[in-house]
């Protein structure tokens, strides 16, 4: 059996199971941020979700906002360039972390 | 054999199992919902199962290989009763391609004739096709509609050629665009022409249909920017989980997640508003029933034992009946709901 069941997901509220004040509270805001047409749309937020879901490599969150973004009405065109801009964006952070290997390259008279 | 038994061993017939599981009437009663009949505004007359394509969603299970035909006196026996019933005031003619029955535009000529809106579905690329079978052009089409106002009802799953090919078959997108732009340069689409081009959406796969205003405003946006293309509304419909895509759900294992989420997203308000309740549904042999999709699942209307046809058509005996209901059904309850002309809530 997988580690990561696909099942699992929909027991997500089994986490209040010792805490189901902090849980609601999540749960309220999670839906408030992500579950509403706000200053961004259902769409373009679903959109976010799928790339934040592949940085942190979250099996269930990929499935359920893949689902998302075909209901808000994307396409897989739009949902590649999320996961580019992901993938991007994680690159370019271990690239900008070379300014940290210069500065201790200098420290030591190498650079 | 009594109409309850009758109809036990049909729906026993579709998959007991299945109905045990997602059972629509328990939904009703939980919902303390009846959805008894609101009148008869629509006939749809499937008058073919013979189709230039053979798309995956498809509830009719369509293709070239298809022989159903409507005949002469089974169209002539509906134009009657169109004629004889003034509340019924829309003719909606589908199939298959409807423009593929020999028949099909003596029908459109004469329910126009008797001042009835006439709405036909219409897959575009017949247009293009002409008949699968004998080569016969239909390229009069685009013409022939505008010069009797027909309302255009076409499939268009997306906007872009990914999704539209995937679901209609390879070179369908290129095709429709040809076959749109024939029908806007006879004014459809177009302000002030008043005629009508309407799209229908339904989802490439296991997902329920964005929302219905979001959706419309993507394609008329992308439509004009990329094609020129203009139309009126777009329909969005839910796939209903009978036939070919049910079956193709059974293969992809995504069946069971696919009926939990219409029945989690079941919508009392869509309920209220679907569309057996104010159409009924006649087959290419003349028979009747609540809806297409039970017209396919041959969930057949009885009166007095016997299935009710056009030839013994009992308008105040159908307006008191009770519309059969099965677990397809969740489809058009889910969510914003789904009917043939889109969102019911």
């Amino acid at each position: 059996m997988d580690y990561y069941d696909p099942k699992d997901l929909k027991r997500f509220s089994e986490i209040g199971k010792f805490g189901q004040e902090l849980m609601k509270k999540f749960f309220d805001y999670y839906n408030a941020a992500t579950g509403e047409n706000g200053a961004l749309t259902k769409r373009e937020k679903a959109l976010i979700a799928l790339a934040v879901a592949h940085v942190k490599k979250c099996p269930y969150c990929i499935d359920a906002y893949t689902t998302q973004c075909l209901e808000t009405g994307a396409d897989p065109e739009q949902m590649t360039e999320a996961i580019h801009v992901a993938a991007s964006m994680e690159a370019g952070i271990t690239l900008i972390h070379g300014i940290q290997m210069h500065n201790a390259l200098e420290k030591q008279g190498a650079l | 054999m009594s109409q309850a038994h009758a109809l036990k061993r049909k729906i026993e017939a579709i998959d007991r199992s299945d109905e045990v599981k997602y059972d629509f009437y328990k939904t009703l009663g939980d919902k303390r919902q009846e959805l008894p009949p609101l009148g008869i505004d629509t006939i749809q007359v499937n008058i073919t199962k013979l189709c230039n394509q053979s798309c995956v969603h498809c509830h009719v299970d369509a293709s070239p290989r298809r022989t159903e035909q409507m005949d002469l006196d089974t169209a002539n026996r509906c134009l009657e009763i169109l004629g004889e019933h003034k509340e019924i005031k829309n003719l909606d003619i589908t199939g298959g391609a409807p423009e593929l029955n020999p028949h099909f535009d003596r029908l459109v000529r004469e329910a126009v004739k008797l001042g009835k809106r006439v709405m036909v579905r219409h897959n575009l690329t017949v247009t293009i096709d002409g008949n699968p079978v004998t080569g016969e052009s239909k390229s009069y089409l685009p013409r022939f509609y505008a010069k009797n106002g027909v309302e255009v009802i076409s499939s268009l799953p997306y906007y872009q050629e990914y999704f539209t090919d995937k679901q209609r078959g390879k070179g369908v997108f290129e095709k429709s665009i040809r076959a749109i732009q024939l029908l806007n340069a006879e004014g459809y689409g177009r302000e002030g022409s008043g005629l009508v081009l309407n799209f229908v959406y339904n989802p490439v796969g296991a997902f329920l249909p964005a929302p219905q205003e979001g959706l419309e405003a993507d394609f008329k946006r992308e439509l004009l920017r990329k094609h020129g293309i203009v139309f009126n509304n777009l329909y969005t419909i839910t796939n209903m989980p009978i036939n070919r895509f049910k079956q193709q759900l059974k293969k992809l294992g995504a069946y069971d997640e696919y009926m939990t989420r219409l029945v989690n997203a079941y919508n009392p308000a869509a309920a209220e508003g679907v569309m057996c309740r104010s159409l009924v549904s006649v087959g290419y042999d003349g028979r009747i029933y609540d809806c297409d999709f039970n017209q396919m699942l041959d969930l057949e209307i009885t009166g007095n034992g016997e299935p009710m046809t056009v030839f013994n058509f009992d308008y105040e005996g159908l307006i008191k009946r009770r519309i059969i209901f099965a677990s397809h059904c969740f489809g058009c309850t889910a969510g914003s709901g789904s009917s043939c002309g889109g969102t019911t809530a």
